[in-house]
C-alpha cells in the first residue's frame, strides 16, 4: 500500500476558531490528592521548615511544599512537623545523632531568601544523610513570586532523585477532562493542573463533548477534540495566549490526536474517506495528510515511538480489539503487538520505549496494564473495573489514568512497579483522560 | 464483528428480509400505536424495541396497514444495538423501511449519532458508535436515500443516554439516534 497524500489546503488552512466557547481561569472545584498505598518501607526523612530571612512572613512555606510531593509519592514518610524538637536551616546546624534518635534517615533543611530585586529569591537547601553525616545535596533554587511553588516542586525533584534514582515529576502538570451535569445540560471542561492538583485552570469548555487532550512535546500547546461544532473537530490551543487552530474538521470522526516527538506533525483518526477509521499524519505545516493504515477495520488511538519512527496503534481486524504498530512514514504493512487477552487499547509509550501502557480487559474489568515490548511480558497494574486512559509521567516511573469511585471519574497514579497508589478526585462531576506534560524546560 | 451491512451479499440478504417484514406487516393485527417508549432493557441483546412491539393503528389517521406499520416506524427515532457489535437487529428493519420511504427523492436530510456504553477506551468507541452510525447509513442507502442526505457523527461514549454502570443503562446507550435536520 502506498501512502497517499492529499494537499488539503484550502480545507484546513489554519482556520483560527471562534473562541467564544474558550474561556481562561482558575475552575473552581480544586483537586484533592490522597494516597491510597505507598511502598511497605517507605523512607523516613525530616523537612524542617525552611528559615526565611526577610521582613513579616514568609511568601511560601517551601517545606511544605515538599514534604506534601514526597509524601504523596509513596515512596518517602516525611516527618509530622509537631514532633521536631530542632528546627536547623542549615546543614551545619544538624545534629545527626538527634535525628537518628527520632528515626529519620535523612534531613533536609534549607532558607528562602529575598534578593536585591523585589519579588526575587533565592531558595537554598541541603540533604543530609543522618545515617552517616553525609552531606547529600547542596543546592539553590533561584524564584520569583509567581514561580515559588514551582520552584519548590524543583526541591522536591531533586531530593527525590537523589534518593531514589528516579528523576522526579513534581515540577510537571496534568491536563484532564472535566464533565458536570447531564447531557444535554452537559458542561466539558478541559483543564490543566499542577501535577498535585493546584492551581486547576479551565482552558476550553463546551456544552458537547470534549476528549483525547495531548500535551505538544515542548509543552506549550494542547491538541484535543470537541464536538462543538456538533461534529468532531481537532483542535491545537496554545495554553500561554489561548489561540486555537482548527487543524481537522473532514466529514465523520475525527479524533485521537497524537504528537510526533518533533512536534511537527499529528497522528490522528480520520474517516473521511468511506465511513471507516484509519489511522493517518497531518503535516502541521503544509497540512499534507498521509494515510498510515488502510484496513475495513476500526484502527485508532496511534501513539509514536520516542524516534519517532513507529506508531502503535488500536485495530480490531483480527475481530478484537488489539495494539500493531506501523511505520511512521506509512507505506507499512502493520505488524501485532499484543496477543494476551480479547481487549487491548489505547497504548501509550514509555519515555525509553521499552514499555506499553494499555487498557485491556482482565476477568471481566477493564484495567491498566503495561507491556515489555522485548518479551512481550504482560503485568496488570490497577484493580478497578472501568479504567482507561493511561499515560506515563516524563520520568516513566508512574502512570496516570481514569478510573471509577463510587461512580464518579476520578483520577488515579499508580507506579509501574505497581507499589504505590494515589487517587485524585475534583470536588464535583467526573473527571477523566488525565495526561502528564512533559518536564519542564529547564 | 463486521456490520452486516458491509458485505454485498449481506446486503441482498437485508434487502429481502425488509422486502419480507414489509409483507407481513401488510397482514399484521393492529395494535394501538404508541410513541417512542424506553426499551425494557434485559441482558445483552434484550433490549425490547418499540418499533416492533407498536406496529400497528394510527388512530384513525392511517389510510392502510402498511401506512399504519409507516406511522409507528417513523416515529421510532433511536436504534439499540447489542455490546460491541454495530449490527442492525431485525425488529428495526422497519423503521429503517420507515425512515427510507420518508426519504427517497426528497432533499430532507437528517444526522446519524452512534453511541456507545461507557466500558472500553473512549476513542475506539468512537470508532464503534460511527460503525453503528454506517451500519444505519447503509441500510437507508439501501432503499434509496442518497449519500448527500446523510451526515453520521459518534459521540462513542461521551454522551450517554442514561447514566449509571449496570447492563440496564448500558443497553439504552448503545444506540443510534436519527436525527431529521432543517
Amino acid at each position: 500500500m502506498n501512502p497517499r497524500r492529499e494537499g488539503l489546503k484550502q480545507r484546513v488552512t489554519a482556520a483560527v476558531a471562534v473562541l467564544a466557547l474558550v474561556q481562561f481561569g482558575p475552575a473552581r472545584a480544586a483537586l484533592t490528592v490522597e494516597i491510597t498505598e505507598g511502598v511497605s518501607d517507605p523512607i523516613p526523612i525530616a523537612i524542617v521548615p525552611f528559615g526565611w530571612a526577610g521582613v513579616d512572613q514568609a511568601p511560601a512555606d517551601v517545606a511544605e511544599v515538599v514534604a506534601g510531593d514526597l509524601q504523596r509519592s509513596g515512596r518517602f514518610r516525611p516527618m509530622p512537623r509537631a514532633d521536631m524538637v530542632d528546627l536547623p536551616t542549615k546543614a551545619n546546624d544538624v545534629i545527626a545523632d538527634d535525628w537518628r534518635m527520632l528515626r529519620n534517615d535523612f534531613v533536609v533543611v534549607g532558607e528562602l531568601q529575598p534578593q536585591q530585586a523585589q519579588g526575587q529569591y533565592m531558595i537554598r537547601y541541603a540533604l543530609v544523610n543522618v545515617l552517616n553525616g553525609q552531606r547529600l545535596l547542596e543546592y539553590q533554587q533561584p524564584a520569583t513570586t509567581a514561580t515559588l511553588r514551582a520552584a519548590s516542586h524543583r526541591v522536591s525533584d531533586k531530593i527525590f532523585e537523589k534518593l531514589t534514582g528516579i528523576p522526579g515529576a513534581f515540577s510537571t502538570r496534568i491536563a484532564y477532562v472535566s464533565v458536570t451535569g447531564q447531557p444535554p445540560n452537559a458542561r466539558y471542561q478541559l483543564i490543566v493542573a499542577d501535577a498535585d492538583g493546584f492551581n486547576p485552570r479551565v482552558v476550553a469548555q463546551s456544552s458537547e463533548p470534549i476528549m483525547s487532550p495531548a500535551w505538544s512535546p515542548d509543552g506549550q500547546n494542547l491538541a484535543y477534540v470537541s464536538f462543538e461544532s456538533r461534529a468532531a473537530a481537532v483542535y491545537v490551543q496554545m495554553l500561554k495566549t489561548g489561540e486555537r487552530r482548527r487543524v481537522s474538521a473532514r466529514a465523520g470522526v475525527n479524533g485521537a490526536p497524537a504528537w510526533s516527538p518533533d512536534g511537527t506533525r499529528l497522528a490522528l483518526t480520520l474517516s473521511h474517506k468511506d465511513g471507516n477509521l484509519d489511522v493517518y499524519v497531518l503535516n502541521l505545516g503544509d497540512q499534507v495528510l498521509t494515510r498510515l493504515t488502510d484496513d475495513n477495520s476500526i484502527d485508532t488511538e496511534p501513539v509514536w515511538s520516542p524516534d519517532g519512527k513507529t506508531v502503535y496503534f488500536t485495530s480490531d481486524r483480527s475481530g478484537a480489539p488489539q495494539i500493531y504498530r506501523v511505520g511512521a512514514g506509512g507505506g507499512d504493512r502493520a505488524q501485532r503487538v499484543t496477543f494476551d487477552g480479547t481487549y487491548n487499547a489505547r497504548a501509550r509509550i514509555s519515555p525509553d520505549g521499552a514499555q506499553l501502557a494499555m487498557v485491556t480487559l482482565d476477568r471481566g474489568a477493564y484495567r491498566i496494564a503495561v507491556m515489555n515490548l522485548k518479551n512481550a511480558a504482560m503485568r496488570v497494574l490497577t484493580s478497578g473495573s472501568l479504567d482507561e486512559s493511561p499515560s506515563f509521567a516524563p520520568n516513566g516511573a508512574v502512570l496516570i489514568y481514569g478510573t471509577q469511585d463510587k461512580g464518579r471519574g476520578v483520577l488515579a497514579t499508580v507506579s509501574v512497579d505497581g507499589s504505590v497508589h494515589q487517587r485524585i478526585a475534583a470536588e464535583q462531576g467526573d473527571i477523566r483522560e488525565p495526561i502528564w506534560s512533559p518536564l519542564p524546560a529547564s | 464483528m463486521v456490520g452486516v451491512l458491509e458485505k454485498p451479499e449481506m446486503r441482498h440478504a437485508l434487502l429481502l428480509t425488509m422486502l419480507s417484514v414489509m409483507l407481513l406487516l401488510m397482514g399484521c393485527p393492529k395494535r394501538d400505536a404508541v410513541k417512542e417508549a424506553p426499551p425494557a432493557a434485559t441482558e445483552e441483546g434484550g433490549a425490547t424495541t418499540p418499533g416492533l412491539e407498536t406496529n400497528g393503528v394510527g388512530q384513525g389517521t392511517a389510510t392502510g396497514a402498511g401506512a399504519a406499520g409507516e406511522q409507528a416506524g417513523i416515529n421510532v427515532r433511536i436504534i439499540y444495538f447489542d455490546f460491541d457489535n454495530a449490527d442492525i437487529r431485525p425488529e428495526y428493519r422497519d423503521t429503517i423501511a420507515a425512515h427510507a420511504r420518508r426519504l427517497s427523492g426528497t432533499t430532507q436530510r437528517l444526522r446519524l449519532e452512534g453511541h456507545t456504553d461507557e466500558r472500553g477506551s473512549r476513542e475506539y468507541n468512537i470508532g464503534l458508535g460511527e460503525r453503528r452510525a454506517q451500519a444505519v447509513r447503509r441500510a437507508l442507502m439501501l432503499l434509496g436515500v442518497s449519500d448527500p442526505q446523510i451526515a453520521t457523527v459518534s459521540y462513542g461514549e461521551e454522551r450517554p443516554a442514561v447514566q449509571g454502570s449496570d447492563e440496564e443503562a448500558w443497553a439504552k446507550n448503545r444506540r443510534v439516534e436519527i436525527v431529521y435536520i432543517q
